[in-house]
């Protein structure tokens, strides 16, 4: 670790400043701001303090939400049939009860995915260190804040100390000069910079993204950037707060009241890497040249420029590397060295923390309005949030949707990793703004495409695979 | 937990890279409120047909290595979903040990917190042993912990374990009680900063208990 007296970087200021204790040379005691929790992986933690007789050391400084698990039907009140699921929610309304822990419960209205939810709700601030049982919980750094995935054993362990022990990540920086061509999103650019740099590019590294083309996304576009980062392999990933994110913050943060705003944002003044602060490694792109992109295989990596063709067999040096996309192709249903443009789907799945924010719907229904999803296409929309939702309806979204053909459904994490009762059949092909399309995530044999909303959205009107650029159908 | 300074067994070669914890605990098997039951879905698509029968070309289903205790696998093993239920599984079939070249940053964590071993090797050496195990079906493979060497045929083969994940291997401390012997410490660092930063303070709560105006969305 560097001294106080070095230039720093972002990430070791937020590291420094949350250091309780240095335990030696490669762990710190790392204090937690906040905690979020979901159903379920959070139950054996609160079973293991229960054994130890422990208490929740500061009960504030948690949230919990149902999301994984619950059905997405757009009916209401909101019932979970499975039982195990509703097990797992009436576990968790109990743990919360017994603690004093708040809990979005099934059938409040502001529930909904957890890395949607505490940004929307204001919960998020810059500086902050924000874990959860989630490995998207990387979604945070958008906002200038600290956050990572943890285990079950580290949920007991922040819900009975506030605290971590934490392994202090690498420092790699990802600069990104120019601006997103027409067509491309923030999606498109996180799918190009894992397929560049591999999904163990970013492993053991805490990424900081900078450069003109992520000054220019907004807020929600960085989480959608951030969110994926893990799929690099990332521990965490972090964007100096800017004049967008503090807006972002105060419009939401109700108390952040007169008496404090002016303290709060000349602290969020100092949360950028100096000048002369070195990182381990160090990366380079150029936005103009990212264009829309589709995954082919079954790991975030495995994913081109839509109208690439997929690689060819030979043109993969690594043994290994080449039997894993032997076995992707198998497993997609796809040949290498084609082209993935006119490839069939029979579903198209709009949701998840990566893509179920309003930006993103509004994309969608740009593309959709007085247009129909294509005969023998299943096309699903899940609003991130019951806020996202009500604000779809209030923007004449909704109707538009559904007007196109779609499936309006009620807020949850739903088919991105199918815990509820949306999953794809064997061999369903499915185009989805989720961010795995590892082998059975959306169903045992099911076929994910990850892709932006935008080029989701073409695929549902076309029935297959289009390039979004040329979307005039 | 139990400290641990050698783990022996048959070891089951899986050379698959980025073998997601989707793969190695499927989402059917995360419906539970306690850690059992899981030694069932572990690896569950590559060990079971579509019907639930062995698939007799997973290793895990033949001979040879069944009751395996060590797993030999690629880059990356244990990367994505943060899923804990992922080590809890692998323990419960009776896996002690995975060696791979590189882990899933959450996966290590978890499985360290588990005392499940989890043993670096460059990639020359899991390319090794691989082809030790595969040509030698069954033949026991042996960690040192203490050491930090495995011990496979006729070879040694140096692997990498943090000093602080290694000592808690050989220790077998309780993470908790150890944190929680420097409560005042932590105390004293949340009165400080909660001062200093008040609006990252309890916001769990206060954010509950704030109107929470709907203005929580981006105009357009």
């Amino acid at each position: 670790m560097k001294s106080c007296s070095q230039a720093r970087t972002l990430y070791q200021k937020m590291v420094d400043s949350h250091t309780v204790q240095i335990l030696d040379e490669h762990n710190v005691l790392l204090y937690v701001d906040l905690h979020l929790m979901n159903e379920y992986t959070s139950p054996q933690a609160f079973a293991g303090l229960d054994a130890a007789d422990r208490a929740v050391a500061v009960p504030g400084a948690h949230v919990a939400v149902v999301d994984h698990i619950i059905p997405t039907h757009p009916v209401r009140p909101r019932v979970i049939q499975d039982p195990a699921s509703a097990l797992q929610a009436i576990n968790l309304r109990r743990n919360c009860e017994r603690h004093g822990i708040t809990l979005y419960d099934t059938n409040d209205e502001r529930q909904g995915i957890e890395h949607i939810i505490a940004p929307e709700l204001g919960m998020i601030r810059p500086g902050m260190v924000v874990l959860c049982g989630d490995s998207h919980t990387t979604t945070y750094g958008a906002l200038g804040a600290l956050g990572f995935g943890v285990g079950t054993s580290e949920i007991e362990h922040i819900l009975a100390t506030q605290t971590l022990v934490y392994r202090v990540a690498s420092e790699m920086r990802i600069r990104v000069n120019g601006q997103l061509p027409l067509g491309a999103l923030a999606k498109d650019l996180i799918l190009h910079i894992i397929g560049s740099i591999g999904a163990q590019g970013a492993r053991g590294y805490a990424v900081e993204f900078c450069g003109a083309a992520i000054d220019a996304l907004s807020v929600e576009a960085r989480m959608t950037l951030c969110n994926m980062a893990v799929e690099a392999g990332a521990r965490a990933a972090l964007i100096a707060p800017d004049k967008k994110t503090i807006e972002y913050v105060l419009a939401r943060a109700s108390d952040i009241d007169d008496d404090i705003r002016d303290r709060a944002v000349s602290a969020w003044a100092s949360l950028f890497s100096d000048e002369n602060a070195s990182v381990d490694k160090e990366f380079l792109f150029d936005a103009s040249e990212v264009e829309p992109q589709v995954t082919w295989g079954t790991s975030p990596d495995q994913t081109v420029g839509v109208t690439h063709l997929t690689p060819a067999l030979e043109s993969i040096s690594s043994p290994m590397q080449r039997e894993a996309a032997r076995r992707a192709f198998q497993y997609m249903g796809l040949a290498p060295g084609t082209s993935l443009l006119g490839l069939p789907v029979h579903r198209v799945f709009i949701g998840s923390c990566t893509n179920a924010r309003i930006e993103d719907l509004r994309v969608v229904a740009g593309m959709v309005q007085g247009r129909r999803v294509a005969d023998g296409v299943r096309a699903m929309v899940v609003p991130g949030s019951g806020s996202v939702r009500l604000q779809a309806e209030q923007e004449g979204i909704a109707d538009i949707l559904v007007a196109a053909g779609f499936e309006w459904r009620q807020p949850g994490c739903s088919m991105c990793l199918a815990m509820n009762d949306d999953v794809l059949e064997p061999q369903e092909r499915c185009a989805s703004t989720t961010n795995r399309n590892f082998e059975g995530r959306q169903g045992r044999a099911g076929r994910t495409h990850l892709m932006s909303p935008a080029m989701a959205a073409a695929a549902a009107i076309a029935g297959k695979i289009i390039d979004v650029r040329t979307f005039t159908i | 937990m139990q400290a641990m300074s050698y783990i022996e067994g048959v070891a089951a070669p899986l050379p698959i890279p980025n073998l997601d914890t989707d793969q190695i605990m499927p989402k059917q098997f995360l419906k539970g409120i306690n850690k059992e039951g899981l030694a069932q879905g572990v690896l569950y698509d590559l060990r079971f047909d579509d019907k639930g029968v062995s698939r007799p070309d997973c290793v895990l289903n033949q001979t040879a290595y069944k009751g395996a205790g060590i797993l030999v696998g690629a880059e990356n093993f244990g990367c994505g979903s943060s899923r804990e239920h992922a080590v809890w599984g692998l323990m419960q079939m009776g896996i002690k040990a995975v060696i791979a070249p590189s882990f899933g940053e959450i996966f290590y964590s978890n499985a360290i917190n588990n005392r499940l071993l989890v043993a670096r090797v460059s990639e020359r050496d899991a390319d090794r042993i691989t082809a030790v195990i595969r040509s030698n079906p069954g033949i026991a493979v042996a960690l040192d912990i203490e050491a930090l060497v495995i011990a496979v045929a006729e070879e040694k083969l140096p692997f990498q374990l943090a000093p602080r994940h290694r000592d808690a291997f050989l220790g077998g401390l309780d993470m908790i009680e150890t944190t929680l012997r420097e409560t005042n410490k932590i105390k004293a660092f949340a009165s400080a900063w909660a001062a200093q930063n008040p609006w990252l303070d309890n916001v769990g709560g206060k954010v509950a208990l704030s109107a929470n105006p709907r203005k929580a969305i981006s105009q357009p």
